[in-house]
């Protein structure tokens, strides 16, 4: 019986998941699938990186870094354009779009410092 | 019709009127002319030592910084950050580009270039002198602006005008004391303030702000390592407590990426963010928000509990399995490093004393007295836990921080009295706090409008809060006598707290620690200038590839002034050189030429403070040598230099003691010295006794130089004798 209405569980949670996450706006689902494209670059290169060898540390750091920094800059410009968030309410969308490209922008220019 | 009163003539009038501002306008220029005449103060109150002495750079380590930056504004960036260092450390060298703080130096050598710029034509050492109060001041800025942030502008100020002044924080930031830690408490307070400032607002700005001041902070100091754990400590506390919310994920997040990536560019810290233990907390809190957020965001979408319970729990155990799993391998493996013996020491006090004597025989490493607690804070002391009380009753997201900023930094102000200086800013924050608050609070009293008349209006006229001030006008009519003899009680502690500051700058911290001062028989001032005067005499009499072996106290100051190659300096990056020369010192002459023939040392150089009682010289140090020494190499053993456990330099002194090398250099011709009147000759004043051994020959030294007070003596080492 547990069996079961485990599996009857898993199968309730991803159907009421997905039908929660369609509602969703697609602006949001575009910057969804940019940090599912960032992680799954981060990904690759740790696997890569398993198979050959972790010598030029400072470039694997800067890569794997560089997809964890866009992915986190793209959440949090997610957080603050998502209009069911309470605190970000008067934050004009073009403001915190501003940010994410300053943001982005200095994180890359670090990377591309620290790549060697 | 009413006679018109007698008015001033009219121009007047309106000028008078046209100067009159809104009250706005008028709490403006107070508190700005306030905050400018607490800069000018910061600065001022540091330059005790410049009237007093002349504009030099104190103490041992500022000496190292100073020569960097010659050396940054002499050959550029790109040298300097390549730079290997071939005359100290002789004759392994050190990379001194990869195991600097480079803040310091940058800063100034940039002030150095604006200046060059304006066409101020100034020496790279006047900068570097003025760099500490320049950015003390500067701190009184941030520490308004902080305050502002966790109070009000009332507070800010109270802030700012405390810490401009507290001795915790001139102690290490006095004009001449050029070290990391002057620029180093700018940055930690100013990353602090960004930091909150990003929790508080939510932007992207503030915390990419905030990465940049983190960055500052890990090139300038070594004490980084405080802000990478208190603030996952503090995000964690966040969590726990339910305070947490969207614009702290935003904050920390791209602080943390951004702040660590920037930090790695620093070539002394390398890769520890991802590879040392002490970084590894602020890792754990980034997974854990991001677990964390993940989870509230699926409970968010579900609209079923019972559904969600079931994910959470599955969730959580992945994640919390994954997590335990990667962090055991790491530490097995060894790849995420324990914590280092210079941090450990923090958490275990007694670490240090029985594992590394070099951390343990610094006299700024000891744990803290009580009295140390007093004189570098004062009234601070019983003013900290009174706005820690302010805090708790008006608790927010700043509020916790700077609550847990004070108590963390102060049970590290108690392990190691260097780190009262880390304390000073938590605790004058909180401080001000209480000071704000309670001044707030009997002002208020004080200008509430005596309604103690209104007996019987309660038809509804008078507003309510009128009417309880009424009754409680009624109840204490002495309230307002009370309230003014409290408010003189509070400025009569504060004035004291000022003139304690000022005192204690003056007496205590102003010292230049190179040029000792004493009161000579008649009261005049006395001044030694041996240091200065032997490293000249060695920079301009010894052959410009001589090398010079010290007790690593000195290296520095030799390098720096002397210009001379030295065998170990105050870096103490490398033990076993530094207990060779340890050896060396407390051998007998002959085992001591060997290991010095074998270093190419050409000059020995010994601090010797009998003659003047000098308490600082290498005689009272002597016992760290042996321990040093005897650390590695097991045939020094400290107990052959003591008689009874006792430390003795005189006729009962143990025979190892009377005729090891440092002994015979300090008191070479000293037995026939009178020091001192109605003493016999050979007469120690810092020890106070007669020393033992008074005929001493030396083989194979030979007296080179000895300063005219005899505190700094070199000598020569002779080239082998012909053979037959």
């Amino acid at each position: 019986m547990g069996r079961a209405s485990s599996k009857e569980d898993a199968g309730a949670l991803f159907h009421s998941l997905r039908s929660a996450y369609a509602a969703t706006p697609v602006n949001l689902k575009i910057i969804d699938l940019y940090v599912g494209f960032a992680i799954f670059t981060a990904l690759i290169q740790v696997v890569y990186m398993a198979v050959v060898g972790s010598f030029p540390f400072n470039s694997f750091l800067s890569g794997v870094l560089s997809c964890v920094g866009t992915t986190v800059l793209a959440v949090c410009l997610r957080i603050q354009v998502n209009r069911e968030n309470k605190e970000f309410k008067d934050l004009p969308p073009e403001r915190a779009f501003a940010d994410f490209v300053l943001c982005n922008l200095v994180l890359h220019l670090v990377i591309m410092n620290f790549l060697g | 019709m009413a006679t018109m009163p007698i008015l001033p003539p009219m121009p007047v009038l309106d000028l008078v009127k046209s100067f009159k501002l809104k009250t706005k306008q008028q709490e403006l220029l107070i508190r700005v002319s306030i905050l400018c005449l607490v800069y000018i103060l910061a600065f001022i109150t540091r330059l005790f030592s410049v009237l007093r002495y002349e504009s030099m750079i104190h103490e041992f380590d500022p000496y190292f910084n100073y020569r960097t930056t010659l050396y940054l504004t002499q050959n550029g960036f790109y040298d300097f950050w390549n730079w290997f260092d071939y005359e100290s450390w002789y004759p392994l060298g050190r990379i001194v580009g990869g195991t600097l703080y480079p803040g310091l130096m940058v800063t100034a050598a940039l002030i150095y270039r604006i200046l060059h710029f304006l066409r101020f034509a100034v020496h790279i050492r006047e900068v570097c002198v003025l760099t500490a109060p320049f950015f003390a001041s500067n701190t009184t800025l941030v520490a308004y602006f902080f305050g502002k942030e966790i109070w009000d502008t009332g507070a800010g100020l109270v802030a700012a005008i405390l810490i401009a002044v507290c001795p915790g924080y001139i102690s290490r930031s006095v004009a001449g004391s050029y070290d990391n830690e002057g620029v180093a408490i700018f940055a930690l307070l100013f990353t602090f303030y960004l930091f909150v400032k990003a929790v508080n607002t939510g932007s992207l700005a503030w915390s990419l702000a905030s990465a940049f001041g983190y960055f500052y902070m890990v090139s300038a100091w070594g004490g980084y390592v405080f802000i990478i754990n208190l603030i996952p400590l503090y995000v964690l506390v966040l969590l726990i407590t339910g305070r947490y919310s969207m614009r702290l994920y935003v904050a920390y997040n791209c602080m943390y990426v951004l702040g660590m990536l920037l930090a790695m560019q620093i070539r002394f810290v390398g890769f520890q963010h991802v590879q040392s233990g002490e970084h590894m907390a602020a890792m754990g809190v980034f997974f854990l928000l991001q677990v964390f957020y993940f989870l509230d965001w699926v409970k968010h979408m579900l609209s079923d509990t019972k559904l969600f319970q079931a994910f959470l729990r599955i969730t959580v155990t992945c994640a919390v399995a994954v997590g335990a799993i990667a962090l055991g391998l790491g530490m097995l493996s060894g790849y995420i490093s324990p914590w280092t013996g210079r941090f450990y020491s923090l958490l275990d006090p007694t670490y240090a004393k029985d594992h590394i004597p070099i951390i343990a025989s610094v006299s700024e490493h000891q744990p803290t007295a009580w009295s140390s607690f007093m004189f570098d804070f004062h009234i601070l002391l019983f003013l900290f836990p009174a706005g820690l009380y302010f805090c708790f009753k008006r608790l927010s997201d700043a509020t916790i921080f700077i609550v847990m900023y004070g108590l963390t930094s102060m049970y590290f102000a108690g392990v190691m009295v260097r780190l009262i200086l880390v304390a000073t800013p938590a605790v004058c924050l909180i401080s001000a706090i209480a000071v704000s608050a309670t001044v707030k609070n009997l002002t208020v009293l004080l200008r509430s409008k005596n309604k103690g008349v209104q007996t019987g209006s309660t038809k509804g006229s008078s507003s309510s809060k009128a009417a309880s001030k009424a009754l409680l006008d009624q109840s204490q009519p002495f309230q307002k006598n009370g309230a003014i003899a409290l408010l003189f009680g509070a400025f009569y502690l504060l004035s004291k707290y000022a003139t304690h500051c000022t005192w204690v700058t003056s007496e205590a911290y102003s010292s230049p620690s190179i040029v000792l001062a004493a009161r000579g028989a008649h009261g005049s001032r006395v001044i030694f200038d041996d240091y200065r005067e032997a490293y000249f005499w060695l920079r301009q009499n010894t052959p410009p590839d001589a090398k010079v072996m010290s007790w690593w106290d000195y290296g520095y100051q030799i390098t720096a002034m002397g210009n001379r190659t030295v065998i170990v300096d105050n870096n103490t990056w490398n033990n076993t050189h530094i207990a060779t020369v340890g050896r060396a010192m407390s051998s007998y002459e002959d085992e001591a030429i060997e290991i010095m023939r074998s270093l190419d040392v050409d000059y020995v150089l010994v601090v010797f403070g009998g003659v003047t009682g000098y308490s600082s010289d290498d005689i009272n140090k002597f016992l760290w040598m042996v321990r040093i020494g005897g650390g590695v190499f097991p045939v020094i053993k400290e107990p052959d230099y003591l008689v009874n456990g006792e430390y003795r330099v005189d006729k009962g002194a143990a025979p190892k003691m009377l005729n090891c090398l440092m002994y015979k250099l300090c008191y070479y011709r000293f037995g026939e010295m009178l020091t001192e009147y109605g003493k016999p000759p050979g007469y120690d004043r810092a020890r106070g006794v007669e020393i033992g051994n008074k005929d001493i020959k030396l083989e194979h030294l030979e007296e080179a130089f000895t300063t005219s007070n005899w505190i700094v003596r070199i000598y020569k080492v002779k080239p082998p004798n012909n053979r037959w």
